[in-house]
């Protein structure tokens, strides 16, 4: 089972453009994404800048509206993710209550679809939708 | 609502690995490790559904196991207590137990976790002991879950771990990381211990279904493991890229009957490209450590071959030929020529496909193919592909005779339809 654990910090919605994790901060962060790795559980991770840099793109009536950043209205922002491969989702939780994080900061846990999980016409309607990256291709 | 009882399985499926490699260090010991750290597990599931899981469960579990290896110290020594010198040399001794442990417990090693595997996969054991054994102190699975996985009662995998580990006690298989040439041979015998896991899953057709994918999984997990702790091995990062490339194919391997598809016939856009594009980049790395000649390296970029056609038509057959060369020089066996055979049947044409099947086939070889029906189906396949739909109808029911697979039978019956419908239209 594949599980996204997201991570959401509180504040984020508001911060600088240009905010970096302190280097105390990554190193701790470091060691953790070390013992996801040294189990042999981690398959990607990677960090967000904040939403200030971002754009937000709703849709009325069929309309997109870009929203630049920050989002004044938002509460929860996600700051970065990490996927991970479990037995379960208790693992799953039981890896994120080891994540160096700090008051206020919250991480989410979900799992992820996998295609057998859908249902046969869902599959069908999926069959030929192509992904390749390019370094497939270039392989 | 979450279950307590699966979360200690989960406190333990992460936590186990590293305990039993730590009291191994100063038990030197991986029996006995492992049945203190599993006492230290029962402990847990009597304490935590009332007390509620701990902050630290994993230190928690350390110092459990601790305790009772003092204990244990103590028990041995209890009919000599009386003498007060004794006593006080058990004292010191005791002192000495919790101390190395408390030591080995702060900081687990990654050489800890090596040793385990190292001697988990140890040439001396039967290859089942060191399946059963691997994944139950490096996998952190159940007695009953490796059961299942291998659909043989649970009583039996129990022997085998005890086999197993009474081996290794016996033998005195120092709990270390061998070097040089025995590195080389060690590792050897670890990949080949993960790559059985993986086919049992990937290939196997008994056993409960999720179970096999766990196994898969699990696999993968090892192979993960072995990429951090040898990094400069080629052929671990290459093992890793096969098991990627090989399992990125699961969700399109079963038509929507539960019946089995092959390669050819596979839809494409099922495959797992995440997982095809982790299986390249353990593949190049594999390759950049210069170990592309060597066995598991070879298959993965076989496999890579397939994984890059775009269709089954755009096929580097021509490739995946000189890469079957290559692995003849490196590890000749008749399945390998047979799979040379297919190739070089689909890059120059059914005729020099059928040669190169025959060639296999000399009296001197047979024995090692003959019963074996991929022989037959495909030079019945390439005999079909000639028109000569007599002979290829006779070699696809000799094939069917020799196995017993029902995914395979219903494989070959669909084949003889294919070859009489070809040849009633001829």
């Amino acid at each position: 089972m594949r599980f996204m654990m997201m991570v959401i910090p509180k504040g984020y919605e508001s911060t600088a453009p240009d905010t970096v994790p302190g280097a105390e901060a990554a190193a701790k962060m470091m060691q953790y994404n070390k013992a996801l790795q040294k189990a042999g559980v981690l398959l990607a991770l990677d960090g967000l800048f904040p939403p200030s840099r971002g754009a937000r793109i709703s849709y009325t009536d069929g309309k997109a509206t870009v929203t630049d950043g920050p989002f004044a209205e938002a509460k929860e922002v996600i700051g970065g993710y990490w996927i991970i491969q479990v037995h379960s989702r208790e693992e799953a939780i039981e890896w994120a209550k080891r994540a160096p994080m700090s008051d206020n900061e919250v991480i989410e846990v979900r799992q992820i679809h996998e295609m057998l999980d859908f249902p046969e016409d869902v599959q069908k309607v999926a069959e030929g939708f192509e992904h390749r990256n390019a370094a497939v291709k270039s392989a | 609502m979450r279950d307590v009882h699966k979360t200690i399985e989960a406190v333990w499926k992460i936590e186990s690995t590293r305990l039993i490699a730590a009291i191994a260090r100063v038990t030197r010991d991986i029996g006995v490790a492992e049945e203190l750290a599993q006492d230290a597990l029962i402990t847990a599931l009597e304490l935590w559904p009332e007390e509620g899981i701990p902050e630290n469960p994993g230190a928690w579990l350390m110092t459990a196991a601790k305790r009772r290896a003092i204990d244990s110290l103590r028990r041995s020594r209890v009919l000599v207590q009386k003498h007060e010198e004794i006593a006080r040399e058990l004292q010191v001794q005791q002192q000495r137990l919790g101390e190395a442990m408390d030591q080995a417990l702060n900081q687990v090693i990654d050489d800890d976790v090596l040793r385990l595997i190292f001697t988990a996969c140890h040439p001396i054991l039967a290859v089942e002991g060191r399946i059963a054994l691997t994944l139950r102190l490096i996998g952190g699975l159940t007695t009953a879950e490796i059961a299942r996985a291998f659909l043989v009662p649970e009583k039996t995998i129990g022997q085998r771990i005890f086999r197993a580990k009474k081996t290794i006690s016996e033998a005195h298989v120092p709990f270390e990381t061998p070097r040089g040439d025995e590195l080389r041979r060690r590792v050897k015998s670890v990949l080949s211990v993960v790559y059985l896991i993986f086919n049992e899953g990937h290939t196997a057709t008994s056993g409960e279904e999720w179970m096999r994918a766990a196994l898969c999984d699990e696999a993968l997990r090892l192979g993960r493991m072995l990429v951090q702790l040898l990094p400069g091995e080629s052929e671990v990062h290459a093992l890793l890229a096969l098991m990627e490339l090989n399992a990125s194919r699961t969700a399109a391997r079963r038509g929507s009957n539960g019946e089995a598809v092959l390669l050819p016939d596979q839809d494409r856009s099922l495959w797992n490209h995440a997982q095809i594009q982790r299986g390249m980049t353990s593949l190049e790395h594999a390759q950049r450590l210069g170990g592309e000649v060597k066995y598991y390296a070879l298959q993965a970029a076989i496999a890579a071959c397939h994984m890059r056609a775009r269709t089954a038509e755009e096929t580097d057959w021509e490739r995946i030929v000189l890469l079957y060369d290559a692995l003849m020089q490196t590890a000749p066996s008749p399945i390998v020529a047979l799979n040379r055979a297919v190739a070089l049947g689909m890059a120059q044409g059914p005729a020099a496909g059928l040669d190169a099947v025959d060639a296999i086939a000399t009296p001197a070889a047979d024995s090692a193919l003959a019963g074996y029906h991929l022989l037959h189906g495909v030079r019945g396949d390439l005999l079909m592909k000639l028109g000569r739909f007599t002979e290829a109808s006779e070699e696809i029911q000799r094939a069917t005779k020799m196995t017993k697979n029902l995914r395979e039978q219903q494989l070959l019956t669909e084949k003889l339809k294919q070859i009489e419908k070809a040849a009633s239209s001829a």
